[in-house]
């Protein structure tokens, strides 16, 4: 499991890392997106990987065999930001777009 | 009205603290402690002592005064509540400084001071001298006061508490270790800087563009006393050695006899006081260094003195100001004729000034000059002190009596800016009389005036080493009182002998006056913030992203990588065992998915964008299969809601086809190679390291913590859930606020929204639909449009209550079974958007009122105000309570004030997800707006 999840956190890493070096606007967002699911999968492996046992308590379970509950604590709330984020680049990008006339980074070259 | 207020809240300041005398007599303490961050030592300790209780008294007296005073300087067409709330929270600021208990503290309070002189000097920010005088005062004090910070936590590291109390006790232990000295020199800085010592003066004469009021109680009664009473202060910790001495003597003489020189050839009457002012400091600096007791009791005395005289000096400048119109002693003579009070009031203050007999600067001058004869170390310092001491003693008698000749007799004033100048109201004169009524009993009567306040003060600051002093004019025929005469007839002989010289000539010392510390000041603040950032940034810097990113990448890498090989990290083997088939299978695809994305994004962002949905899936898939059910949910949730939002969009984006673009050049194929090669080493690296990571034993940490007690001080069964809303709900609060943030951001960003000119047309695939529309009689344009994907849009329509119900369900069960605030609250935007994606935005629109404002608010104010709830139980912000609720027909439900704080997400993420959805799509309907308003202007054209 573990070397499964560790070589998809690494492509996801390598294919973010090469969109946000690109030069257009709309490559680095799917960039950025991907590196979130990548950094995502990582904080929650550092709390190690276990299969079936979700942090709910019950009365049949046991508490210290269970998931850790707080990298899935941290990664829930990075997801709803990484959303915010996203939808925050997205406008700016737009709004560059928009006064620049070009989807260059930098909001020049050639004008399309 | 906002000077009464002042006046009532000074005032107030003032009763209090005079009331308190009787519990600070005798060297007691009063103490008070409110624990802030008791883990770095740091305590919000208030602590008064006589020598607090002096400067309290001080502080809020003079302060009093001055906005009884204020109220009539001020013009009406200045903001005045600003003056007052500026001044009132200097006030503030200042008795922090005296009062704090603890040398953090302080520190803070410190800051404060220099940011409301800032703000006070900078008040008339229409004048250029003002902003200069203002942001070189915070320049400087600004330094000092890091300075100070410095030398405060190198103290505190020694004594090892930053507690007022333990450090004023352990003098010896400082004054042994071997980082006394740096610690001294920091905190030297700071009151150096602050006081306006040499050679850190000249930021006092330009912070004389405040308004009088401002001088008048920062720049010589409280704010520039802040530095001598650090010293004194401390002086029990850190003073009585040769170091000690040696910087504060020469820093002191130096800016007794530079200040006082300085001043005689001022033309400016504020300019004159306030050279006066660094040359009195320069006096009690003088004083604090020599750290005999009688020399503290001096300077202590000299503090109180000073400020009563000066306070009122400041304050007669401003009358003649206010009055003539000017402060230039060149224009103004003859004054005694039309204001006779106000002159003789003054004509006192400045007798006092310049240590004249009967009045209170006489009598700690004369102790300075005792002082100065005693010789208490062998050092060049100490031998010319009597000399130096009595030479500025002959300047501060020359500028006094040239500030009193001057502006009260000879002539009459001719063309001076405002006619007939006469004595002010008499309330504005108030605040003068009084203290030069106090000027002259003290002179008079000191023992019996002021007497035990200065022994209070003088005891809470030496303790047991308090000397035999003895407050009185006469000592006999005294070596003292023979340098006083001395110094008194050759003031005057000097006046007679530059008298005619001063008359015309210009401001500043003769020679000297070109020698400017704050043209040094200038050069250097022009060749570091403006110069050097320049080349530093025409050498480093860039405006390129490309070349941005790719050095936080790399250093990333670096700062990952760095640590790893030098403790000697060795890469686990892969083992490859043990593998479930179908998850590598899935994350098979995975992978193609995500290198396909990578390749597509530029040319084809439909398919990237449906790819990195279905990596989005995978991850979710991966989060059910690894034990994480909250997590899948709201990746799933989001995966819909950020696809949607990217496919709105799609639209504004510039057509892209692989034909449009020229050759590939070899520096761009290089580039892509480098990054190529930046990104594959990236992703190996992260691959160890997650591998490392994930297979290391996992550590007992605080995971347990929370799953023991989550039900029990909880009251919910999902974990995460039960963190997020509990444990660390003021992480959560903070998180939901900056959802809103960016919500109202991106609504804010897109209300001046305007998209690319070739944006403007109609998207090729409507052209389409509305041509075939066209082409068939039986068809409307637009019809295309609305029939396509009937069916499911009227599922959609159909889905929306089931949808609700859903959202809800999710939200109550949050707390036992994965759901929660989150995942709810996106579940409900999703209900809305979906609306929007069957009927179109004006369909939804014309059925449903969203106001996602409305909702972001509530649920701000919902989840805030469940922590400020835990406030009236006695508990701390965001403290839960939970009990079981006998609900009739159902039973026994548990329910949490967490589930109130639940509800405040819920309805912010669905504020924010709604508010930023809708504020995109509308766009297509304000394009079709713009393109008529565009279309008629055409047709007018």
């Amino acid at each position: 499991m573990e070397i499964i999840l560790s070589i998809a956190i690494g492509v996801m890493t390598s294919c973010g890392v090469w969109l946000i070096l690109r030069p257009r606007t709309y490559q680095v967002i799917i960039g950025l997106s991907m590196l979130s699911y990548a950094v995502n999968l990582f904080i929650f492996g550092v709390g190690g990987v276990k299969t079936n046992v979700p942090p709910i308590l019950s009365d049949d379970a046991v508490a210290s065999r269970l998931a850790d509950p707080v990298p899935q604590a941290l990664v829930l709330t990075a997801i709803v930001i990484g959303f915010a984020t996203t939808a925050l680049f997205l406008v700016v990008l737009l709004a560059s777009r928009g006064l620049t006339g070009t989807d260059h980074v930098d909001g020049r070259g050639e004008k399309r | 009205m906002p000077s009464r207020l002042a006046s009532v809240v000074a005032g107030g300041c003032f009763v209090i603290a005079v009331l308190a005398y009787p519990q600070v007599v005798d060297g007691n303490v009063l103490r008070y402690q409110v624990e802030w961050i008791p883990q770095l030592g740091l305590n919000f300790a208030l602590r008064l002592d006589g020598f607090a209780w002096m400067f309290c008294v001080l502080i809020t007296g003079i302060g009093f005064l001055v906005t009884v005073y204020a109220r009539y300087y001020m013009s009406e067409d200045d903001p005045v509540p600003r003056f007052f709330s500026f001044f009132l929270a200097f006030m503030g600021a200042m008795l922090g400084i005296v009062l704090s208990g603890n040398v953090i503290l302080l520190s803070v309070f410190w800051e404060l001071t220099s940011i409301s002189s800032f703000l006070l000097i900078s008040y008339w920010h229409n004048s250029a001298a003002a902003r200069d005088g203002a942001r070189m005062a915070l320049t400087i004090t600004g330094i000092g006061g890091f300075c100070l910070l410095i030398g405060l936590l190198l103290i505190g590291n020694i004594v090892g508490s930053y507690d007022l109390d333990k450090i004023l006790a352990s003098g010896d232990l400082i004054r042994g270790h071997s980082l006394y000295l740096p610690a001294l020199i920091f905190v030297l800085l700071g009151a150096l800087t602050k006081s306006a010592q040499f050679p850190f003066h000249f930021w006092l004469p330009n912070a004389m563009a405040a308004p009088t009021p401002v001088s008048a109680f920062l720049h010589s009664a409280t704010m520039v006393k802040a530095g001598v009473f650090l010293l004194a202060r401390f002086s029990p910790a850190l003073s009585g050695t040769y170091e000690w001495f040696f910087i504060l003597g020469a820093a002191g003489i130096l800016t007794l006899l530079i200040g006082a020189y300085f001043a005689i050839f001022q033309q400016d009457l504020k300019g004159l006081l306030a050279y006066s002012t660094i040359s009195h400091l320069g006096l009690i600096t003088t004083l604090l260094s020599l750290g005999s007791p009688l020399a503290t009791v001096a300077a202590i005395f000299h503090m109180l003195n000073h400020a009563t005289f000066k306070a009122s000096l400041f304050m007669a400048a401003g009358i003649i100001d206010h009055e003539t119109g000017t402060r230039d002693m060149r224009r103004l003579s003859g004054l005694f004729r039309y204001m006779p009070i106000t002159a003789t009031l003054a004509m006192v203050a400045s007798a006092a000034m310049a240590g004249v007999p009967l009045l209170n600067g006489f009598l700690s001058k004369e102790m300075f000059f005792a002082e100065a004869v005693e010789t208490h170390a062998d050092s060049i310092l100490d031998r010319i002190l009597p000399y130096v001491a009595t030479l500025a003693g002959a300047f501060s008698v020359a500028y006094s009596l040239r500030f009193i000749h001057t502006v009260f007799f000879g002539r009459s004033p001719t063309n001076l800016p405002k006619d007939t100048p006469h004595e002010p109201p008499h309330w504005m004169r108030f605040p003068i009389e009084l203290l030069v009524v106090i000027c002259l009993i003290v002179g008079i009567a000191p023992a019996m005036s002021v007497g035990p306040f200065l022994n209070t003060a003088v005891v809470s600051v030496l303790g047991a080493d308090t000397p035999e002093y003895s407050l009185s004019i006469w000592h006999g025929f005294n070596l003292p009182l023979i340098m006083s005469l001395v110094a008194l007839v050759a003031g005057a002989l000097l006046y007679v002998a530059l008298r005619h010289y001063l008359a015309t000539c210009e401001d500043g010392p003769p020679v000297l006056r070109r020698l400017r510390g704050q043209r040094i000041f200038e050069r250097i603040l022009v060749e570091v913030s403006w110069r050097w950032a320049r080349l530093a940034e025409q050498r480093i810097g860039t405006r390129k992203l490309q070349p941005q990113l790719r050095w936080v990448v790399f250093t990333g890498f670096v700062a990952g990588m760095l640590p790893l090989w030098l403790s000697g990290f060795e890469p686990r083997s892969f083992v490859f065992s043990g593998v479930d088939k179908a998850f590598a299978g899935l994350w098979l695809i995975g992978i193609c998915l995500a290198i396909g994305t990578a390749y597509l994004a530029k040319y084809h962002r439909l398919a990237a964008l449906i790819m990195l949905g279905g990596i989005g899936l995978i991850v979710c898939v991966t989060f059910v299969w690894l034990s994480a059910p909250d997590l899948a949910i709201t990746q799933l949730l989001v995966e819909i809601v950020t696809t949607v939002l990217i496919l709105l969009g799609l639209r504004w984006l510039p057509k892209r086809t692989e034909q449009m673009d020229e050759a590939v050049t070899l520096r761009a194929r290089f580039r892509r190679f480098r990054d190529l090669l930046l990104a594959v080493v990236c992703g190996v690296g992260m691959t160890f390291i997650s591998y490392a990571v994930m297979t290391m034993p996992v550590p007992d940490a605080i995971a347990n913590y929370f799953l023991e007690n989550a039900y029990s001080e909880g009251g919910g069964r999902n974990v995460v859930n039960v963190i997020l809303v509990d444990f660390r709900g003021f992480d959560t609060l903070g998180e939901i606020a900056v959802l809103g943030v960016v919500a109202l951001t991106v609504y804010a960003l897109l209300r001046r929204f305007r998209p690319a000119p070739d944006s403007m047309d109609m998207p090729e695939q409507q052209r389409i639909q509305n041509r075939f529309d066209e082409e068939h009689a039986d068809r409307a344009a637009g019809d295309t449009a609305r029939d396509y994907l009937l069916i499911p849009s009227v599922i959609m329509q159909w889905m929306f209550p089931v949808i609700i119900t859903f959202a809800v369900y999710i939200f109550m069960r949050g707390h036992d079974m994965p759901g929660g605030g989150f995942s709810a609250g996106l579940t409900l935007s999703i209900a809305f958007l979906l609306q929007y994606l069957a009927g179109g935005t004006r369909w939804a629109e014309d059925r449903i009122r969203i106001l996602p404002l409305w909702w972001m608010g509530i649920g701000l104010l919902a989840a805030a105000s469940t922590g400020v709830g835990a406030w009236f139980f006695g508990y701390p912000f965001l403290t839960s309570h939970f009990q079981y609720l006998p609900i009739p027909l159902i039973g026994k439900v548990p329910a949490a004030t967490a589930l109130l704080f639940d509800l405040g997400v819920f309805l912010l993420v669905v504020g924010s997800t709604v508010l930023i959805l809708v504020a995109l799509a509308h766009q297509s309907i304000r394009i079709n707006r713009l393109r008529t308003i565009e279309a008629e202007k055409g047709r007018d054209d």
